[in-house]
C-alpha cells in the first residue's frame, strides 16, 4: 500500500484487523521473533545499507520510514519481542500516514466483465486489479490422519506450566514444532517430535531452509539423551484413551507400527493461506500451505484470474529460479518487503502508465554499481538468486540502471532488452558469493565471482572478474549524458 | 495437494513403483511441490544449480536452442543428468499449459538416491531406455 501510494496509484486498502500488526498481536507463541535486527552495524538505521542487517522493519523510501525496528527494541536481544514487532508496524503506519479501512472483513469474491467485486462487511468494492496480502494464518492439520482433530493445534497451546511432567507428542518437525519443544523443555517429562522426513538445520543448509538455531536445543537434548525423541515416521492414527492418547507411527524402514502412549498431542502441522473462494475463480493453489501459484511478478497464473496479485508472505508461491533448490525469503518480512516495491512499480507501469524510472549510466559506473550492490544491496542479500540489480545495455538507449527485479524475469527475457544482472547466491553448502548474468541476443552467460570470508565483494579481484565478464558488451560508446 | 494425496498420485509412477506408502510419503515430504504457468521455464539451458523434477500434472516441452524436441508428461522426470554430472541443463524445459511438478534440490539428490536404492534402480532403467532410444536414432 505504501509503495502504491508513493507511485500515485489510486487504491483502497482493507484490513480485517482493528489496527496495524494484527498478526503480531497473537504470534509468535513464545513471544519472540526468529528474525533479527542488529543494532550496531556501522550504518545508521534509516539508510539503505543498514537494511542488510535488519530483517524486521518495513522498507520505505525516506530515512524516516526505514529501519524503524532498531528504535523500538529494548536492546536485551537482537530478536525483537512480539510487542516490539507490533510497535514497529504501528510506527511505520503512523509515520507514513497509511490509510487503511480497518475492521473491514473480505467475505467473498466475484467477477463481472473485467472487474473483481469484493464483498466485505462494509459493502462491495469493485476493481480491475486486486492485491491479496492475507498471510498464511489459518491453522491446518492433515485430514488423512485419523483422530488428528483431537490434537491441539500450534495456536491452541495452554500455559506452559500446564505441561509439567507430561508426555507430549508433537506432530511436525519444522520451526513451529521445535519452537514448542524448546518452550516446553523445562516442563515436559518427555517430548516426541515426529514427521516422515528428517530434520534439517539452517546452519547446515546455509539458508532459511530447516530449523533455525534458536530452536535447536531440543535437537541437542535428543542427541545427548535428555528426554526428547526425534522420529522420522508417518503418523498413522491419533486415538484418545482413558489416560491420554495413543499415537501410532510407522517408520519407512520398519514393517510394523509403533504405539506411543502420551498425555498430549500437539499438531505443529502448519498454516494455510485464507484465500476463501478464490479457487472458484480459477486461482490454483498448491503445497501444504495452499499457496496460490504465481508468476515471477506475483500474479495468479491462470488466464481467467489475470489482475489478481499477491503480496506479503504468500509470495512464497512465486518460486523464482530456485537455484540449487533453495527457496526465496519471500515468506518473511526481509524478503517480501522488496517484492512489494517491485510489484507496486510493475502495477504502476503496466496498468497505470507510470513508467519505471531508470537512470542513465556511464560505462565507467557499471562495475562500481554492481560491486556495491553485491556487497551491500539489501534486496540481493535477503532475496538470493531471486531479486537482481539490472543494468540494460542497448545500442539505442545506452546503459541504464533498471533497478531491482526478479532474476527469472530478467533471464527469461521479460524485460525485452539485453543487459547484465548481479545477484548473491547460496548453494546450500558454501558461503554465499555474487553471480553475474550477462544476457545478449536472447541468451545468457553466468559468471560466478569469488567467495570472501569477510563478505567484501568490492576487492580488486571482484572488480577484475566483473570487468572481464562485461567486456564483450560494455563500451564507452554506450555512455549517455 | 496434501502429502497423502501426492503420495497416492505418485503411486502409479514407474520411478516410485517399488515403494511402500510410508516410503512414498517420505518422498513427497522431501520433495517440494511447484506450479508453472503456460510458457514458463522450469529449467533453463545453461543455467547452473538445477534439481530433479517429476511431472505430476500437465506437460512440458524439451527445448534445445529454441527448438522443441520432445514432450514430458505425468510420471516423467527430468534434470537428473544435470544433477548427476553437476552441469547446467542442456535444454530448456518449458511448461505447456499449467504444470505441476515435484522438485528435489541438487544438493539433496545424491543423498536421496543413495538412501532409496529402489528409486535409483528405476531411474537407471529410465536412463537406459533413453540411451537405447538415442542409439536407435543414431543408427
Amino acid at each position: 500500500m505504501y509503495s502504491l501510494t508513493r507511485l500515485g496509484v489510486d487504491h483502497a486498502a482493507l484490513s480485517a484487523d482493528d489496527a496495524p500488526g494484527g498478526m503480531f498481536r497473537k504470534w509468535p507463541l513464545f513471544q519472540r521473533m526468529l528474525s533479527w535486527t542488529k543494532p550496531y552495524t556501522g550504518f545508521e538505521p534509516g539508510t539503505r545499507d543498514y537494511e542488510r542487517f535488519d530483517w524486521n522493519s518495513l522498507s520505505g523510501d525516506e530515512p524516516a520510514h526505514r529501519g524503524l525496528m532498531a528504535g523500538v527494541m529494548d536492546g536485551t536481544s537482537y530478536f525483537p519481542s512480539r510487542p516490539e514487532m507490533q510497535r514497529g508496524l504501528e510506527l511505520f503506519a503512523e509515520r507514513t500516514r497509511l490509510k487503511f479501512r480497518y475492521g473491514c472483513r473480505w467475505e467473498s469474491t466475484s467477477k463481472e466483465d473485467r472487474d473483481y467485486i469484493l464483498t466485505t462487511t462494509d459493502g462491495d468494492y469493485r476493481a480491475p486489479l486486486v492485491v491479496f496480502a492475507v498471510g498464511v494464518s489459518e491453522p491446518w492439520s492433515p485430514p488423512s490422519i485419523p483422530g488428528i482433530e483431537q490434537a491441539s493445534h500450534y495456536g491452541e497451546l495452554g500455559p506452559t506450566e500446564s505441561y509439567a511432567d507430561k508426555r507430549i507428542f508433537i506432530i511436525g518437525k519444522q520451526n513451529s514444532g521445535f519452537e514448542i519443544a524448546s518452550g516446553l523443555l523445562p516442563w515436559a517429562r518427555r517430548i516426541i517430535l515426529a514427521s516422515p522426513s528428517s530434520t534439517q538445520l539452517s546452519v547446515n543448509t546455509h539458508s532459511l531452509v530447516g530449523v533455525r538455531a534458536r530452536y535447536v536445543q531440543p535437537y541437542e537434548d535428543s542427541v545427548l539423551a535428555g528426554g526428547v525423541v526425534i522420529l522420522d515416521a508417518s503418523i498413522e492414527e491419533v486415538a484418545r484413551t482413558e489416560h491420554g492418547f495413543d499415537v501410532r507411527t510407522r517408520s519407512r524402514d520398519e514393517d510394523h507400527s509403533r504405539i506411543h502412549q502420551v498425555d498430549t498431542v500437539i499438531a505443529a502441522t502448519g498454516f494455510t493461506s485464507p484465500l476463501q473462494d478464490l479457487d472458484r475463480l480459477g486461482v490454483m493453489r498448491f503445497g501444504q500451505s495452499k499457496l496460490p501459484a504465481q508468476s515471477h511478478l506475483w500474479e495468479s497464473i491462470d488466464e481467467k484470474t489475470r489482475g489478481i496479485f499477491f503480496a506479503g508472505t504468500i509470495n512464497q508461491g512465486s518460486k523464482g529460479v530456485m537455484k540449487h533448490g533453495i527457496p526465496s525469503n519471500s515468506g518473511a518480512v526481509q524478503g517480501y518487503r522488496y517484492n512489494a516495491k517491485v510489484l507496486a512499480q510493475h502495477i504502476a507501469e503496466t496498468y497505470f502508465g507510470k513508467p519505471h524510472p531508470t537512470r542513465p549510466l556511464q560505462a565507467g559506473e557499471v562495475i562500481p554499481l554492481f560491486l556495491h550492490e553485491a556487497r551491500f544491496g539489501p534486496e540481493l542479500w535477503h532475496q538470493r538468486s531471486y531479486l537482481a540489480r539490472v543494468v540494460s545495455i542497448d545500442p539505442d538507449r545506452g546503459l541504464r540502471d533498471e533497478g531491482i527485479m526478479p532474476l527469472a524475469h530478467f533471464l527469461d527475457g521479460g524485460t525485452g532488452y539485453d543487459g547484465a544482472a548481479i545477484t548473491l547466491e547460496s548453494n546450500g553448502h558454501d558461503d554465499l558469493y555474487p553471480r553475474l548474468y550477462v544476457r545478449r541476443h536472447g541468451k545468457f552467460d553466468e559468471h560466478v565471482l569469488p567467495v570472501d570470508p569477510f563478505l567484501n565483494f568490492e576487492t580488486e579481484r571482484h572488480q577484475s572478474e566483473i570487468g572481464a565478464a562485461l567486456s564483450p558488451v560494455l563500451s564507452e560508446s554506450l555512455s549517455r549524458p | 495437494m496434501a502429502v497423502e494425496e501426492l503420495a497416492d498420485a505418485i503411486a502409479g509412477f514407474t520411478l516410485f513403483a517399488d515403494l511402500s506408502t510410508p516410503q512414498r510419503e517420505h518422498v513427497v515430504d522431501v520433495f517440494t511441490e511447484q506450479w508453472f504457468a503456460d510458457g514458463e521455464k522450469v529449467l533453463r539451458q545453461g543455467l547452473s544449480g538445477s534439481g530433479l523434477y517429476i511431472v505430476i500434472d500437465g506437460s512440458a516441452a524439451i527445448r534445445i536452442d529454441g527448438v522443441d524436441r520432445a514432450t514430458l508428461r505425468a510420471g516423467d522426470f527430468f534434470g537428473e543428468i544435470s544433477c548427476l554430472l553437476s552441469e547446467p541443463p542442456t535444454a530448456d524445459i518449458v511448461a505447456i499449459g499449467p504444470l505441476r511438478c515435484l522438485v528435489l534440490a541438487l544438493s539433496q539428490v545424491e543423498g536421496f538416491l543413495k538412501s532409496n536404492p529402489l528409486v535409483m534402480y528405476r531411474l537407471l532403467q529410465g536412463e537406459a531406455r533413453k540411451v537405447r532410444t538415442t542409439t536407435k536414432w543414431l543408427s
